[in-house]
């Protein structure tokens, strides 16, 4: 078993989303697929983050912290949110992955974790 | 092969390991990374059971069966590597063999031992869907089936790509730390994934046939081709589709002209001047008949007409009975499926023999393929046919500098004056 990021990169250059009503489809699929996870018993963590200009950034260099507002690096596309899913292999985690994209309506990130 | 001729000399038994490489290596690497779960692991137990054969063959003389005794010492080395990284709770310890379904964990070396006797007419199916996953680059996927599957060393395939050696083994390297890392299967796809998967499977088959046909540093691989139609007859048994078929007919109507394409002495004839009663029947038999079947199913694809190009020249018991019309007919169907320059290089070939040399170079100059040793020999085919022969030698000058193939090279330096 090998546990797979799968980050949700979305275009915060441009509205998310249409209407109200497809942010509305997106939470439902979204919690639908989460409760499908937990069912299969692969679902480790999931959550959906704020707006990239709610994040703060801190680099300790030469000892020195420095705090800056807003993400790392200039960036249209960012995480807006993530699932951490532990499964047998890359196969079935692509597979997955495809039901999440459909589910978030963004592209979906897989990327395993390190071994232990 | 003179070498050859001696196994039992020092230099022959040399050869002789060097030969058995090429054939087996992919196989008992296929073997040995179902054994033992890694890819890394498993070419290096193959690989020092090659070194341990330079030591023992010339000591001992060949084994009768030189194929089996590199398996089954690449086995025993392997057994050493599994046990001594078990007990080291090393990630390499072999996951795929010693931990069952159940999680459980058998005894490793014993656990090595009973897979080698596991049927193995998969593994290098096995192998080549997993180096040609579509989560690698296809570049990726090429550079990995030619170095594992087909066992050719990294500076070759480098060679083939025009990239430096280092360049080559990083992508290699890199490729796979991600089979490893991302967990990419080892195994034959399902037959719901499998259309998806076989595409670029196909891709690969071809350009390894294609290093068999000519090879990047050798005249001709016949093993490297004959490979490619072995692993192509085991992905159309699995999943007849007309795209398999027209590739496999394609390699088989093609490898049927092998006999005729050198002389005695090694040198190249061209398909105008050679002996078709040399051509392997049996070979362009089978090809057509797999054609006939992909018409009738009626889903034409690039490996199809290719196929029907091939099929059409082995029809004509001359060359001058070469259906030409025919021919360039097919190519405007292949340009139609793929628009590259190369077909439109392979076009100009047939249009020179409908509509005369001259509309053919026209067709020819215009295409971006300076650094293609083929265009130029084309283009100096054609200036000879129209008479410009200062200018034909120039050019068949250029593309004997532009290949490494030493048949190919000789011959264009003839046709140069050189």
């Amino acid at each position: 078993m090998t546990e797979y990021l799968f980050s949700v990169h979305h275009d915060y250059s441009k509205p998310l989303f249409d209407s109200d009503a497809d942010v509305q489809k997106m939470f439902r699929d979204t919690a639908a697929f989460n409760e499908r996870a937990q069912e299969a018993g692969i679902y480790v963590f999931a959550g959906g983050l704020e707006e990239p200009s709610t994040a703060t950034t801190v680099h300790v260099r030469e000892g020195e912290t420095l705090t800056t507002d807003g993400p790392f690096a200039e960036a249209r596309e960012r995480i807006g949110g993530f699932w951490v899913l532990n499964l047998p292999d890359l196969d079935t985690a692509l597979e997955w992955a495809a039901q999440a994209s459909a589910a978030c309506q963004g592209p979906v990130e897989v990327r395993p974790f390190q071994g232990e | 092969m003179a070498v050859d001729a001696a196994p039992d000399a020092p230099g022959g038994a040399h050869a002789h390991v060097a030969r058995v490489f090429r054939e087996e290596s992919g196989k008992a690497v296929a073997t040995l990374v179902r054994m033992l779960g890694d890819i890394d692991a498993a070419q290096e137990a193959v690989q020092d059971a090659f070194v341990r054969a330079l030591e023992a063959w010339p000591r001992d003389g060949v084994p009768p069966n030189p194929a089996a005794w590199i398996i089954t010492t690449a086995r025993n080395r392997a057994i050493d590597v599994v046990r001594r990284e078990a007990t080291r709770e090393s990630r390499y310890r072999g996951r795929a063999v010693i931990e069952g379904d159940d999680g459980t964990q058998a005894d490793p070396a014993s656990a090595v031992a009973e897979a080698i006797d596991q049927p193995v007419a998969d593994d290098q199916l096995r192998l080549i869907f997993t180096c040609c996953h579509p989560a690698l680059g296809m570049e990726a996927r090429v550079a990995l089936t030619l170095r594992l599957i087909a066992g050719l060393e990294t500076r070759d395939i480098a060679r083939a790509f025009l990239v430096p050696e280092t360049t080559m083994a990083q992508r290699l390297t890199r490729a796979k730390r991600k089979i490893a890392a991302a967990n990419i299967p080892y195994r034959v796809p399902s037959r719901e994934e499998l259309p998806a998967r076989l595409d670029s499977a196909l891709a690969v088959l071809y350009l390894v046939f294609n290093e068999g046909y000519a090879g990047t540093t050798d005249a001709t691989r016949p093993d490297l081709a004959r490979e490619a139609i072995r692993l192509t007859r085991t992905v159309h048994a699995l999943l007849p589709e007309p795209e398999t078929a027209g590739l496999l007919a394609l390699m088989l109507l093609t490898e049927a002209r092998r006999p005729a394409r050198f002389d005695a002495d090694g040198a190249v004839v061209l398909l105008a001047d050679q002996d078709r009663t040399l051509w392997d029947g049996a070979l362009i038999a089978e090809g057509q008949a797999l054609m006939l079947d992909c018409v009738r199913r009626g889903r034409p694809g690039p490996y199809q007409v290719q196929a029907a190009i091939a099929a059409v020249h082995g029809d004509a018991a001359r060359f001058e009975d070469t259906d030409w019309p025919q021919i360039l007919a097919l190519y405007d169907q292949l340009f139609a499926l793929t628009p590259t320059a190369v077909v439109e290089l392979n076009r100009a070939v047939a249009l020179a023999e409908v509509r005369g040399p001259e509309a053919a170079l026209a067709l020819v100059d215009g295409l971006p393929l300076e650094r293609y040793h083929l265009w130029h020999a084309t283009r100096a085919t054609l200036l000879d046919r129209l008479g410009r022969t200062a200018d034909a030698r120039a050019a068949f000058a250029t593309a004997a500098e532009l290949t490494e193939n030493p048949a190919e090279r000789e011959f264009l330096k003839g046709r140069a004056g050189h």
